[in-house]
Formats: C-alpha cells, structure tokens, sequence
C-alpha cells in the first residue's frame, strides 16, 4: 500500500485545510469543491483526509455500512437478514473516502448484476457500486469538471434524493446513498456545470503560492516525502494525530454548539447582500461556522465565525455576473466589509431598542 | 556555425540526448518527455535512442490520440472472461506498460478526457478501474513520451500532461546531419539508476531551483520538483552521490527553461506576482529574506570554500540560463497566443469524418453490429449472462457448445454522442476612438456567452484587429478563468485593418477544423477600413482586401455573422456579409448582452 502524504505536512493552503477540516466534523455541511492552479496539492489534501476521519460504527457485514443506530432493514442486505432474524453486531470501520475515477462506467458507480455470479452460477444478484460504498462516507471526483455529463446527472440524482435506484436487467433495487461530495479541478480545463457547482456547500480557489520560502518548503518536503514516504509519514505521524483528535473533539463538541441570534440575522443580512438564490446558502453558512466553533472551541457561534466562513460558503452561489471583474472571492469580502459591521451595529440597536 | 562545421552536432540534440539519458534513469519520476517534431528520423532517432538506453525488456506501448477507455484503462476481457466462465480483468496500455514508457502519438491532438486520465494515473502511480462490473486497482509505473507533431504555437499537447513531464523537447529545426551518436550506453543508464536513490541535494541547490523557477515566471510547483528530480539524475549518470552546482544549472536549462514565461527580472519589465523575490541581491548583503528560515546553515560569513547559498546559486543558475533562453522570448509569448500565419486548410477533412464514430460513449442499445456500430462486449454479455443456466438447460450441452450461449437478442451495439463542438470566434474591430467601448461590450459577449454555452461544452475564441495588425486575443477556450485573463488590459485605437481581421479569425477557425471542431465567425465592424492585407493604409486596397478575406471565408464554408455596429449601417459590412455568405446584423447600440443573444439566436449550435 502507498503510504499518503499527510495532511499536516501541507504547506499553507490555509482556507482548503479549514474547508477539509469542516466537512471532516460536520458532514451535513455538503461537500467540498477545490477548484485551482495545476500541482497545488488539491488532490493531495482530499487524499489526506481519510486518514483524519475517526472511526464510525456499522452494521457488520453490511456492504452499505448501515448505521447500527439506524432503524434497521434500510439497505437490501440488512432487509434480508432482518427478514431472516438475523442478529446485528456494530463494528468500528473507517469512514469511506470512495474515489471516482474518471473513466468509470455507470454500471461501477450506481451498482449493476454481478457479473461473476451470473456468470459462473447463474445468479441475478446485485452488486452494489462506488455509490453504495460512499454511502456514509465521502466521495472524490478528482478532475470533477472533465466526468461525463451522464455520470454528472446521476450523481446530481442521487446527492439530491440520497437514495440510489437501480433498475436493470430486470433487477430493481433502491438502497441509501448519503455522502459527502468532495470534487477538485482546474478551471482552465472547463466550467463545472451550476447544478453541479450547487451541490457543493464550501467552495475553495487554491492558487500557487508566490512567495519562495513556502515554494521552496513545498518542494523539500515533496521531494522528502517521495525519497522516504515512511519516515516522512513518522515524522508527520504526532501533528496528524493531534489533527485527528481535534476534529473527533470538534465533532463531540457540535451538538452542544449554539448558534446566537447576531450570527443568524449576520449570515440572514449577508445572503440578501449578496443575492444568493435560495436558502441551501444560509443554511450552509451557519453549519460551517457552527463546525469552526467546534474545532476552535468557541461554545457560541457568533459573527466572527460566520466572517470566517462566508468566503468559504458563498462564493460559488453568487450569481454569474461576466462584467463583473472582480472574482467572486472579492466580492463575499466586499460584502462582508459593508454588510457586517452594520450588522452587528444594528442587532445591537434592536436588542436596547426593544425592551 | 554549420558553415565551418559542418557536421556538428546542434545543441538542442545534445540536450535531447542528455534528457533521453535522464527518462532512462528515472522515467517514473520524471514524469516523460513532450518531443516536438514531425515524424522523421531525428524524431526516430531519439526514440531509438530511449530505447536503447532503456533496461532491456523495458515495455514500451503506443497508444493513439483517439484511444478509448477500454484500451487506455482496460476492462473486461471478453475471451479471456468466455474462456474462464469468470470475469477476468483486461488491461490497458497504461497497466502493460508498467516499469516503461507509454508513447503518445499525436499528443497535440489529445482530448482533455484522456489527458486527465493521464494525469491521474502519473499521480497516483496506479490504473484505478472502476469499469464494466471490474473494481481493480493496477500499480501502473510509467513514464510518458507525447509525441507532439504540432505546426501552429496553439497546437500543443494539453497543458495537464505537459505539466507532468519534465523535458519539453522541440527538435523541429534540427536536421538529420545535425544528430548525433551521444556515447551513452544502457550500462551508465543502469549504473545511474542503481545510484539514484543515493544522491543529495544541498538546501540551497534546491532553494535556488524554485527561486529560478519562480524567477522565469513558472507557476507550477511540478516544474522545480521535477527539476530537483533531473539534478539527481544528473548526478547519477556522472557517478557521482552530490549534486552539483553544474548539475543544477544543467537541469534548470533542461527542465525549467523551455518553460519560461519570462526574462529573470533583471532583464526588466514582467512579472506581477514574484515582486517579493527581490531577486539580484548583493551576496555578501543580509541573508535576504527569502531563505533564513529554510537554509541557515548557510548564512553569515562568506567564507571561500563553503558552498554557494541559495541566492548566489541561483543568480548562477540564471546567468546560465539567459544564454538558453530564447532572444525573442517575449515576443514568441505574445505572438504565441496568435497563430496569425497565412492560413491553410490541413488534414481537416479526417477531422470531421470521423467526428461521428468517435466521441465519447454514452451507453449501450439493443441492435446489431452494421453499418460501423461497434459492438458492446460488455453490454452483450451482461444481456446474455443471466439467461445462461435456462439456456444450457433448454440446449444439449457438449464438448462442442460453448460455455456461453449469446443470442441475437442479446447483442448491444454502443453509443456515442457525436462531439462536434461549436466555437464561436469573434472578431472585433478594436480601432479608433469609440474601440474602448466596443471592446468592452464584445469582452462582456465572450463572456456571457461563455457563461451560457458551457453546459454544451462550446468554445469561445476573440480576435481584435487595430492599427496594422490582427491578434488573436482569446485562443479557443470554454474557461471563464482564462477568459478574463486574456481579456484584461486588452488595448484599443488606432487604424483599421479589417482584411486582417478576418484572415485572422479565418485562420483560428483553420485551427479549430482541425481540431474537428466547428467553428463560426462573428465579425463586428463598423464597416470602415483603412489598412490592407499587406499592412499599409490605403482605404481603397483596403476595402478589396477585406472584401477578398470575406470571399475566402465563404470558400471555406464557415458559418458567420457580420454585426454592423455603425450608427447608420454601412454598406461596406452589408458587403462583407454578402461575401462571406454571413448573415447581417445591424445592431448601432449593442450592448453584451444583446450582442450575446444574437449570436445564439443567429448561429444554433450545432447538431441539436
């Protein structure tokens, strides 16, 4: 097995990190796009992910992962040995960090008759797809911009409903498919489709950095990683694991997490600003700045969260606007220059205003 | 210099061999070679060579530029699987290459589909296959070597292979006599491959790679790593465990300077982002910033003996390179993005041919093999497979049945959805005084339109012409990002040369034929000219010029639309149009998005 580079060991690239860390504590957050230059290490930190994830409970033997806390007989398997009174033990396995790679066909993503079975005996049995291991878990689309338009639907399909359906050859089967969506692109090889870019809920512009101490310790470390992964990996292995208990802490801490009314009226006020469509941003606002809270160990989250995620969670929701120059990363800034302060000034002013 | 020798060795050979040397060290590292060249002995020569320093048995596969998923990837091997009566895994030419090299022809003529194919496998060191009913992931080892048979400067292999390979090679301007026997052997390649794991690099050989990098306006981290990765190489093939500072200077020259998008900064002008570089520092000064943290060691007294620093070295490093960089460097890069030669038609008819039958596959339907319908193995199969007990029960079974029994009914013929992609070229009079303000609303077009066609995957390209030339402004891209790079700070003003205008976009059109591509034209013009074909001012010859650019259009037979946008509609645009066999469109006031919506109203895309 390669060994992968370690998160830790990432250079800069601050707000992709945060990003990464967010989706790792809260996964309700939706999904991480990481859109940027050639050879910034975009890959490189979704592959590191995995090895921060705390272990999760499932149904053993279960190829969905069912969640043994779940009402049971969700999937097709689980039905069955419900049916059949089987017993359900819970085992740790760690959470699916599922790659599609391009060039995979339908029949591998959504799941399809297995075809050494019917093969060799005959059998119509289903075999379950990239989609049913993600089930729970994340799934990366690396290159996200260049997948086939059909696989692109079936996954907007499948993301919007978290239930997989397959119908064919005469198998019909429907089994739970909630994960999270983590892409990565260059935009220079091609726009990602809206529908797409919407089922993301943070968004990330990774650029080269141009400043050469960080150019130079990103090549050192690279070049050290691949002349030795394993002691590079040890080297790494204490700052990983003090990330891992981090993000397991943050997610203990989440529930308890409260958000304050300042924060929801600024993220409210910073949506209408800058004409977000629909509420998924808002939502997704305040679930982003709820996980900050929770990995910095902040109990309420107030509107210096929001600040820091805003960029993060609304940029890709703006609305296209080609004759604006600025990108859209400036123009969530400009909003928050304008929109924020005021904010706070005029919570303030309500809360002495009314008695 | 040939004149007194004339059968000496030309310099971009040498290093062409010096880079084959190094693909044989380290092809898996280094990521390949891009070799610009037609098909020819020298291009023979160097492939030769590769394969000859290369450890024998070495597997060397050749995969075409249209190649499809099941020959790139792999999938299910139908006879192997029919034979075994259990699925079993075929592999691509990228998993039997492993340990070797897989040859790209006509790289330049990649679809970024497979090009990012590519990528991922070169990054992860491994085919993950995820394909017909198969989950396999196969170690895949490799190095690449694009052929690159490329006329035109926008002819290139797509830049996220090229960023992976270390060596850019153009051997289009050396002639045969001109190559020569290297006296490399297979057995300094295989001592040097033993020896690799072994060499080191000093903090500030590597500080100064990424500094020169940096310096020479390189954005990728690839680039100085793959770089650092050469100087090993370097020092491997000369039997040594250091790398030296030659070393460093050679793998600049070799990996880093045909990347160049700049002068160093010494030289001037350039570069926005490397301000903080400060780069022709005064060595005995203050260790300047850039390198206290990483390279302490070094600092402080400058004592004779002790190894450059950083800044010294690279200072070296670029000095060395300026003598490779090309004169015309700045020039070629701005003169890159056009490809403003006299136009001809080439190869296009291949191009569009075989647009239908390749494209990308969209499935599978009941029907029968005929008429260039390729059968779907898999789809077949699978559509047999659930059927074969009733079958092998219905029908007597011998030594002579096979042990799959598929029925007509079963067959699968696949389909393709024909790629043939529309690209909008627009060429905008960007002269005179009201220019500013057309640009503005013809940059605002592109744009918008871009916005809008890229659910279909279309293109945009934009050609200005002012003063005495034409510029293609806009290479043919369906990326906002690069959209708005190009078109920031994009000048007008100046006199009128319409005919160039169009032979301009006329010429990017050629381009994109021979892409197998569809392109048309729209030509925004107030309907005057000054400057003729041949770049001098004369209304008259000026006006027969862009008139007889129009006819050629029309020759060609690519679509087009003349937007007039002159107060009260010229006749000279209504001509043009006639000529060009173009719709006219007068619009005084367009605005971008009007504009935008008469082009799509004028010019469907195609096929739908």
């Amino acid at each position: 097995m390669r060994q992968v580079y370690p998160f830790s060991a990432i250079v800069g690239q601050d707000e992709m990190k945060r990003a990464l860390e967010i989706a790792a504590v809260d996964q309700s957050v939706g999904g991480v796009l990481v859109f940027g230059d050639r050879g910034t290490g975009k890959s490189t930190a979704v592959r590191a992910l995995a090895g921060l994830l705390p272990a999760m409970k499932a149904v053993a033997g279960c190829p969905y992962n069912c969640d043994p806390a779940k009402p049971r007989g969700a999937c097709p398997s689980c039905a069955v040995r419900e049916a059949q009174g089987a017993t359900f033990q819970a085992v740790e396995v760690p959470v699916p960090v599922i790659d599609l790679p391009l060039g995979a066909t339908e029949d591998r993503v959504v799941g399809a008759l297995d075809l050494e079975r019917a093969i060799t005996k005959g059998e119509k049995a289903f075999e379950p797809g990239l989609l049913a291991r993600a089930h729970r878990g994340f799934l990366y689309i690396d290159e996200v911009n260049l997948l086939e338009d059909h696989l692109v639907d079936l996954l907007l399909d499948v993301a919007a409903s978290g239930e997989n359906v397959v119908e064919r050859e005469g198998l019909s089967v429907r089994h739970p498919a909630r994960f999270v969506l983590v892409g990565s692109g260059n935009p220079e090889e091609g726009e990602l489709r809206p529908q797409l870019l919407d089922r993301f809920g943070l968004s990330v512009d990774v650029s080269t950095p141009t400043d050469i101490p960080s150019r130079v310790e990103i090549v050192r470390r690279r070049d050290a990683f691949e002349r030795d992964p394993d002691a590079f990996v040890a080297a790494y292995a204490d700052a990983d694991g003090r990330l891992r208990q981090r993000i397991a802490t943050a997610r203990r801490r989440l529930p308890e997490t409260t958000v304050t009314e300042e924060a929801l009226e600024a993220a409210a006020r910073l949506c209408v600003a800058l004409g977000t469509d629909g509420l998924r941003g808002e939502i997704t606002l305040v679930r982003a700045a709820r996980a900050l809270a929770a990995l910095e160990g902040v109990e309420d989250v107030g509107t210096a969260e929001i600040r820091a995620v805003a960029p993060l969670s609304l940029r890709h929701r703006l609305r296209r606007n080609p004759l604006d120059d600025a990108g859209s990363g400036v123009r969530v800034e400009r909003a928050l220059a304008e929109v924020l302060p005021e904010a706070i000034a005029d919570t303030d002013e309500a809360r002495t205003a009314t008695p | 210099m040939n004149a007194e020798a004339p059968r000496s060795i030309s310099d971009t050979w040498r290093a062409a061999t010096r880079a084959a040397a190094l693909v044989a060290i380290d092809p898996v590292g280094l990521g390949g070679a891009s070799l610009r060249a037609g098909p020819g002995p020298v291009r023979e020569r160097w492939l030769a060579l590769l394969r000859h320093l290369l450890p024998e048995g070495t597997p060397i596969r050749r995969a075409p530029a249209g190649i499809d998923d099941d020959r790139l990837l792999g999938g299910l091997d139908l006879v192997a699987t029919l034979a075994a009566g259990r699925p079993i895994v075929g592999r691509g030419i990228l998993a039997e290459a492993d340990g070797g090299i897989v040859v790209l022809a006509m790289a330049e003529r990649l679809p970024g589909a497979v090009a990012g194919r590519l990528a991922s496998v070169l990054d992860g060191r491994a085919v993950r296959l995820e394909r017909e009913g198969l989950a396999a992931t196969l170690e895949t080892h490799l190095g690449i070597v694009a052929l690159d048979e490329g006329r035109e400067d926008d002819e290139r292999p797509p830049e996220a292979v090229l960023d992976r390979l270390a060596f850019l090679i153009d051997l289009g301007d050396v002639s045969f006599r001109e190559t020569g026997d290297p006296g490399l052997t297979p057995e300094a390649v295989a001592a040097a491959r033993a020896r690799l794991a072994g060499t080191s690099v000093s903090d500030a050989q590597l500080a100064a790679l990424c500094g020169a990098a940096a310096s020479v306006a390189i954005p990728s981290l690839r680039a100085p790593l793959l770089a650092l990765r050469a100087a090993r190489a370097l020092a491997a093939l000369d039997a040594r465990a250091d790398v030296s500072d030659e070393d460093v200077a050679e793998a600049f020259r070799l990996v880093l300077a045909p990347r160049a998008r700049a002068f160093p900064p010494a030289e001037a002008d350039v570069d926005e982002g490397e301000d903080g570089a400060d780069e022709p520092p005064p060595p005995p000064d203050d260790p300047p910033p850039e390198n206290d943290e990483p390279a302490d060691e070094t600092s402080e007294e400058p004592a004779q003996e002790r190894p450059l620093t950083a800044d010294e070295l690279q200072n070296l490093v670029l000095e060395a390179a300026k003598a490779v960089l090309p004169e015309d460097l700045l020039a070629q890069l701005r003169s890159g993005l056009s490809g403003l030669k006299t136009s001809r038609v080439r190869g296009e008819t291949t191009a569009r041919a075989k647009a239908g039958v390749t494209g990308r596959p969209a499935g599978s339907r009941p029907g029968e093999p005929k008429r260039g319908a390729r059968l779907d193995l898999v789809s077949t199969l699978r559509a047999a497979a659930p059927w074969q007990p009733l079958r092998k029960r219905s029908e007597p079974t011998g030594p002579g049945t096979p042990r799959v029994a598929v029925r007509r009914e079963d067959f699968r013929v696949g389909v393709r959805k024909p790629t043939i992609r529309r690209t909008t070229i627009f060429a905008v009079d960007a002269s005179g005084s009201s220019a500013l303000n057309r640009l503005a609303e013809a940059k605002g077009a592109v744009e918008l339109l871009l916005a809008q066609c890229y659910v279909r995957r279309d293109r945009v390209a934009l050609v200005a012409f002012r003063d005495r030339a034409a510029e293609l402004v806009l290479e043919p891209t369906r990326s906002l990002a690069r959209a708005k790079r190009a078109l920031a700070g994009l000048a007008g003003g100046g006199a009128t040369p319409l005919a160039r205008g169009i032979d301009a976009a006329l010429a990017c059109a050629d381009a994109v034929r021979r892409k197998g591509e569809d392109p048309a034209i729209v030509l925004l013009t107030d309907g005057k000219t000054n400057i003729g074909r041949a770049g001098t001012p004369g209304r008259e010859a000026a006006r027969e010029d862009a008139l007889a650019a129009a006819r050629e259009a029309r020759a060609r037979g690519v679509v087009g639309l003349v937007v007039d946008i002159s107060r009260a509609g010229q006749p000279l645009a209504q001509e043009i149009a006639a000529a060009m066999g173009a719709r006219y469109l007068a619009l005084p006031y367009a605005d971008a998005e009007r504009l935008s919506q008469a082009v799509s109203a004028a010019l469907p895309p195609q096929g739908g």
